[in-house]
């Protein structure tokens, strides 16, 4: 019953509808119910089952925004490859995917894709695309790729009822599911055409973690399995893994520190640490990393310990004598320790134990990425977390959430202690990196759900007490009321019903406050897809600058089959997917150095980037220019992360060259070779002649408001290409080397 | 009617066939413009034209200010060759000037240019964009008091004598050049960037360039054999040009003239030009030092089909046909320093690949154990020879997942582990549950 009652969905309409609803089945004059001949039980269901299935489309729906206003299509830059392989998926079947050697990309390394990615996203599409098929539903793969993260996020708000449900009651699942169907922090991974891994990971990581309480729960072997397969598939589908199988030994542990330790808790984590580790050896690109690698180790030292404190207990159990047992208890734990510290340091001694990678240390010392690896630090999403992105991600759930936290500490069980700990270290995360939000997003949902809930519950019953109480005082009656509630609701507040009825329409106000919000930020924030970029013209009318697709269609159309084009390493997974042709670097940045030689021939002078480029066989050059535009994520904002690459590996290229005073310009007074290098003046050529401004000189540079420095770029070994019609793409032709020299 | 119609259609089927007696399958060029200061060099300089014709060159001759001068037509070139024996020109005729000149050669086309003391800045200009710069002083000669040409008339030492040549059968035929070759003109220098120029005549150690009219006011700029009298450049696209600094070096003059070099006591009846001249002009107009490659091939050992992908470990055979050029027909090319390269970034296989008498080469190797794109990199660079350069890209994929050895012999107690495990619990089970 409680579960209605509170219930909030952002359709305002349905939450009034529902509770009052429900208001008419508690009382007895309901009559257009009772034609229906529903108990209070079945109507509860009813209702509960209504919302859960509005929250479902709502969720899909709001995702919507980005195919409404551009058309289906797939964004940003790692959805471009999830695309392109899912197509390959499709077109060759999945052992020619698995063993998929790409020589497109990483020229002239290449890749191996089957064995370098997380195939669960790609097989998900596949999988649905083929099942649609098999219907006879003649769907393209690209509609399947562009709606399958609003398809999991509808999933996802089902599990988020369910795990609410588990944590406190179906009232807090609910709202939850509605909370988590349009937080934006979600949102801005899952709309329509963000074919990305995160998609599909967060429903695999909030149902791991469900299964996995719910295993707790009960003790069910049965549930510890289901928990193993749900890991199994995050494994499959995102690196993210890595903190489920960090925070479940963690709150294993926590738990038997605080002396929960039961034989539930020994099954759960036995059977899904073991099976999930064996499924998860089954996914090629994390192969043996649960044994190897020094980020899984956590997970198999709870494992052991589990073990001992389960033979401890036996012991326990055979020796009657106490003493005895404090003596064995004191030489066993000396032993394991000593043997789990030795097993340790041998296996990091003999390499056999990876040491962990710069990602993770990046995590847990925010300023490490930093000062030793720039390719992870230039990273947008990798930056730390600002507090107004915060807000803007969780708005009123980052109030809410602290008010969870203390119904979780008001009502502790093994349940509520792990949102407690999921919720605090994503919190944690999601302020060293900003795409973390995501992972805190489902913790904070459910936390905030459980305030919500609990709130409105107590709310309303003070109401409704109030009611029966009301009818016999007069002026008097919120004193005794006041003292009834007291003594009925240790939890409910000292206010009179007046004060309730108050902050019930306040909880409301919030609640539609945050609905708005969410709607707002989605349709203006999270749905473009970046590949076109929208302005608003001097009119007010939208101009699209559809410059990208225009560039990687003249690549497709007008160069050779084996053409190899460099660009910045952001680009390269839209090169082959649109433009079909091989690349020398892409977002898979798994090789520095390949990385650093671009960087290198970028911010080196023409000549030099010329031996650079013959080595690397390049054909055409692709640089992103937002000069004309006024499009600032444009490759000469991004240059100071090339110079940092660069040098960070050929020490020939020194930042300080290209600043002047520490200061980064493209004016007059920027640094001789700033304004002589490859990139400014494959940025800037012909630049000097256009006017891009009313009332400024030619040359006049929008997108950083200055008139560059360098008007007069002459190229000696490129030739310009292609330039799109907003010059946000240019393009270069390497020229072969001179005839007659 | 009917005999009209077979003969159409089979003029048609044939189309493609006599469409390939047009094609560049022969390197020699044919149409030969030459452009002229004044006609009269036509006919002092008629044994050297004639050569040329007795070899089967059409040849064009027209004045160098003719405004009716053009090198193509519909985007077509008329001519495969071009000889500049207008060394005062100052602007050609028509639409024709240096950069048409430099994109003739760009584009795959021959050229011969001669200047002399009287050079106009346009033909040093277009020498100079081939590598070769004449010495700046306008009124500078060739000068040489310890190796002249003996002759009664001439006394300033302008007329030199140089047997100095490139070392090359390529270049100047199989038949040594005995006589010394007369040379009347001007000096030049290399350009040390560019490495594409050949020096083929130089100037003794003891010549240098200067008015040979008056006095010394500075030391001269261009002395000894870094003076060179003759050089040929071959373009990266195997375009060649010769630059000489003397127009007198073709002339009937001095080819029928004999020559005795001062302080020797040999005379020769008859200098050394002609032969040069000749043997120079075979091969810049490519009767003589052409290859190329053909039929580049590669395939697994025991197969024929070229794959489009080798795994490493491969075993591969790689064959390529390489032919010379006779100037009548194309002759297997055989040599032993042909050598092939398995490439990525640097070389992984480097091989010698060895011919047999029909010019087919053919080597086989293993890929590397590393994977990635390769290339088949044939680079062969030899004097005088066209160069060739052959890369074809192949990639290189690692095992498949099923192509690892499957059962393993040291695994074998992995297996029996596990197996053993397996029946245990089974075993286990049924007690645990049965057995009460």
């Amino acid at each position: 019953m409680g579960g209605s009652t509170h219930q909030n969905t952002p359709v305002s309409s349905t939450a009034q509808v529902s509770s009052s609803n429900n208001m008419k089945a508690d009382l007895p004059f309901s009559f257009s119910l009772k034609t229906f001949k529903l108990k209070t039980k079945q109507q509860e269901l009813l209702i509960r089952v209504t919302i859960l299935g509005l929250v479902y489309i709502l969720a899909f729906i709001t995702r919507l925004f980005s195919v409404l206003r551009y058309e289906s299509m797939i964004h940003e830059f790692d959805p471009y490859f999830n695309y392109r392989t899912t197509l390959f998926l499709t077109e060759n079947g999945f052992y020619e995917f698995w063993n998929w050697f790409d020589s497109e990309s990483w020229y002239p390394l290449g890749r191996i894709i089957g064995g370098t990615l997380y195939p669960g996203l790609m097989v998900t599409a596949a999988l649905i695309y083929w099942t649609l098929r098999f219907l006879r539903f003649a769907v393209h793969i690209r509609e399947v790729c562009v709606l399958t993260a609003p398809f999991f996020a509808s999933n996802t708000t089902i599990v988020a009822y369910f795990f609410g449900k588990e944590l406190w009651d179906s009232g807090a699942g609910l709202v939850a599911a509605a909370l988590i169907a349009i937080c934006p922090g979600y949102i801005s991974r899952s709309v329509a055409g963000s074919y990305d891994n995160e998609g599909v990971a967060i429903f695999a990581l909030l149902l791991t973690f469900y299964l996995f309480v719910k295993a707790v729960n009960t003790g069910s072997l049965a549930w510890a399995l289901a928990s193993a397969f749900g890991y199994f598939y995050m494994v499959s589908a995102w690196g993210g893994y890595v903190f489920i199988i960090n925070l479940i030994p963690l709150y294993v542990l926590v738990l038997l520190i605080t002396g929960r330790y039961s034989m539930r808790l020994y099954v759960a984590y036995n059977c899904m640490y073991v099976l999930g580790m064996l499924l998860a050896m089954q996914i090629q690109f994390v192969g043996f990393q649960h044994v190897q690698s020094g980020e899984h180790m956590a997970a198999m030292g709870v494992f052991f310990l589990m073990q001992v404190f389960y033979f401890l207990g036996w012991v326990k159990h055979l020796l009657s004598d106490t003493k005895l047992f404090q003596a064995f208890l004191r030489v066993t734990l000396t032993c394991t320790i000593g043997l789990g510290g030795l097993a340790l340091g041998v296996g990091m001694a003999s390499g056999y134990i990876s040491p962990w990678t710069g990602r993770f240390y990046s995590l847990l010392d925010p300023t490490y990425a930093k000062d030793h690896i720039p390719i992870i630090a230039s990273v947008s999403e990798h930056q730390p977390t600002a507090w107004s992105s915060f807000m803007f991600d969780f708005h009123i759930l980052l109030f809410l959430f602290p008010a969870g936290l203390y119904f979780c500490f008001k009502r502790l069980s093994d349940t509520t202690i792990f949102i407690v700990m999921y919720g605090l270290t994503s919190m944690y995360f999601a302020s060293v990196m900003v795409r973390l939000i995501l992972v805190a997003t489902p913790a904070m949902c459910l936390i905030s759900g459980i305030s919500v809930s609990a709130t409105l519950k107590n709310l309303t019953s003070l109401i409704r007490t109030k009611n029966k109480t009301l009818h016999t005082g007069s002026s008097k009656g919120t004193v005794s009321a006041k003292a009834s509630s007291k003594a009925s609701f240790d939890q409910s507040p000292p206010f009179g019903k007046k004060t309730a009825i108050a902050l019930l329409v306040g909880a409301f106000y919030l609640l539609s406050q945050y609905a708005m919000h969410c709607t707002w930020v989605t349709s203006e924030a999270y749905s473009s897809p970046s590949i076109v970029l929208a302005a608003r013209g001097a009119h007010g009318d939208r101009i699209i600058f559809d410059d990208y697709r225009e560039a990687y269609f003249w690549l497709r159309q007008n160069t050779p089959q084996d053409a190899k084009v460099m660009s910045w390493w952001d680009y390269g997974y839209q090169i082959t997917a649109m433009g079909n042709r091989t690349v020398i670097v892409d977002n898979n940045t798994w090789n520095n150095t390949h990385i650093a030689t671009v960087g290198r021939a970028m911010s080196s002078y023409e000549d030099e980037a010329y031996e650079i480029m013959r080595s690397l066989d390049v054909d055409y050059v692709l640089v992103v220019f937002g000069g004309v535009t006024g499009y600032s994520s444009d490759d000469i904002n991004k240059f100071l992360w090339m110079v940092r690459i660069g040098g960070g590996v050929f020490p020939v290229i020194k930042e300080p060259d290209y600043l002047v005073n520490g200061e980064y310009r493209v004016d007059k007074g920027a640094a001789p070779k700033m304004l002589n290098c490859l990139m400014y003046k494959l940025s800037y050529y012909r630049f000097g002649e256009l006017t891009t401004e009313y009332g400024k000189p030619p040359g006049y540079d929008r997108a950083r408001g200055v008139e560059i420095g360098n008007k007069d770029v002459k190229l000696h070994h490129l030739e310009e290409a292609f330039t799109t019609s907003n010059w946000i793409v240019r393009i270069y032709k390497v020229k072969s080397p001179s005839n007659r020299w | 009617m009917a005999n009209f119609s077979i003969f159409f259609f089979t003029s048609i089927l044939l189309l493609p066939l006599l469409c390939q007696s047009f094609s560049t399958a022969n390197p020699t060029d044919k149409r030969i413009l030459v452009l002229l200061d004044d006609l009269a060099i036509k006919s002092s300089h008629s044994i050297f034209f004639k050569s040329l014709q007795q070899r089967g060159f059409k040849l064009d001759f027209k004045l160098a200010d003719d405004p009716k001068i053009s090198l193509h037509r519909y985007g077509q070139y008329l001519y495969d060759g071009l000889i500049l024996f207008s060394p005062s020109i100052n602007k050609f005729g028509g639409s024709f000037d240096l950069a048409s000149v430099l994109e003739f050669v760009d584009s795959g086309h021959d050229l011969i240019l001669a200047a002399d003391s009287s050079a106009s800045d346009l033909i040093r200009e277009i020498a100079n964009e081939c590598g070769a710069d004449f010495d700046e002083d306008s009124s500078a000669m060739v000068i040489d008091h310890t190796s002249y040409a003996v002759s009664n008339s001439e006394g300033d030492h302008t007329l030199i004598a140089s047997d100095d040549f490139i070392n090359s059968n390529v270049i100047l035929g199989s038949k040594m050049i005995e006589a010394p070759v007369l040379f009347k003109g001007i000096g030049h220098t290399l350009n040390p960037v560019n490495s594409q120029v050949l020096k083929v005549l130089s100037a003794s150690s003891s010549a240098y360039s200067a008015n040979p009219e008056t006095k010394f006011t500075s030391p001269p700029s261009l002395t000894g054999s870094r003076i060179s009298l003759v050089s040929v450049v071959q373009a990266r696209n195997n375009a060649r040009i010769l630059i000489s600094g003397s127009l007198d070096l073709f002339s009937n003059r001095l080819f029928r003239s004999g020559v005795q070099m001062a302080g020797s006591l040999t005379k020769y009846p008859k200098s050394g030009n002609e032969q040069f001249a000749t043997e120079l002009s075979k091969w810049v107009f490519h009767e003589r030092g052409h290859l190329k490659a053909v039929n580049v091939r590669h395939n697994k050992v025991g197969e024929t089909d070229e794959p489009a992908m080798y795994r490493i470990n491969d075993d591969l055979e790689y064959f390529v046909e390489i032919y010379e050029w006779s100037g009548t027909s194309w002759e297997p090319y055989v040599s032993d320093d042909v050598q092939v390269q398995f490439y990525m970034m640097s070389p992984y296989v480097l091989k010698t690949i060895s011919a047999d008498q029909k010019g087919l080469y053919y080597t086989s190797f293993k890929v590397p154990d590393v994977y990635g794109v390769f290339q088949f990199k044939v680079e062969y660079h030899r004097l005088g020879y066209t160069s060739l350069n052959l890369a074809k890209q192949i990639p290189v994929r690692p095992f498949r997942h099923n192509e690892y050895e499957r059962f393993l012999t040291a695994a074998f107690p992995y297996y029996g582990s596990s197996f053993s495990t397996m029946a245990g619990f089974f075993v286990f089970t049924i007690i645990y549950l049965y057995n009460k």
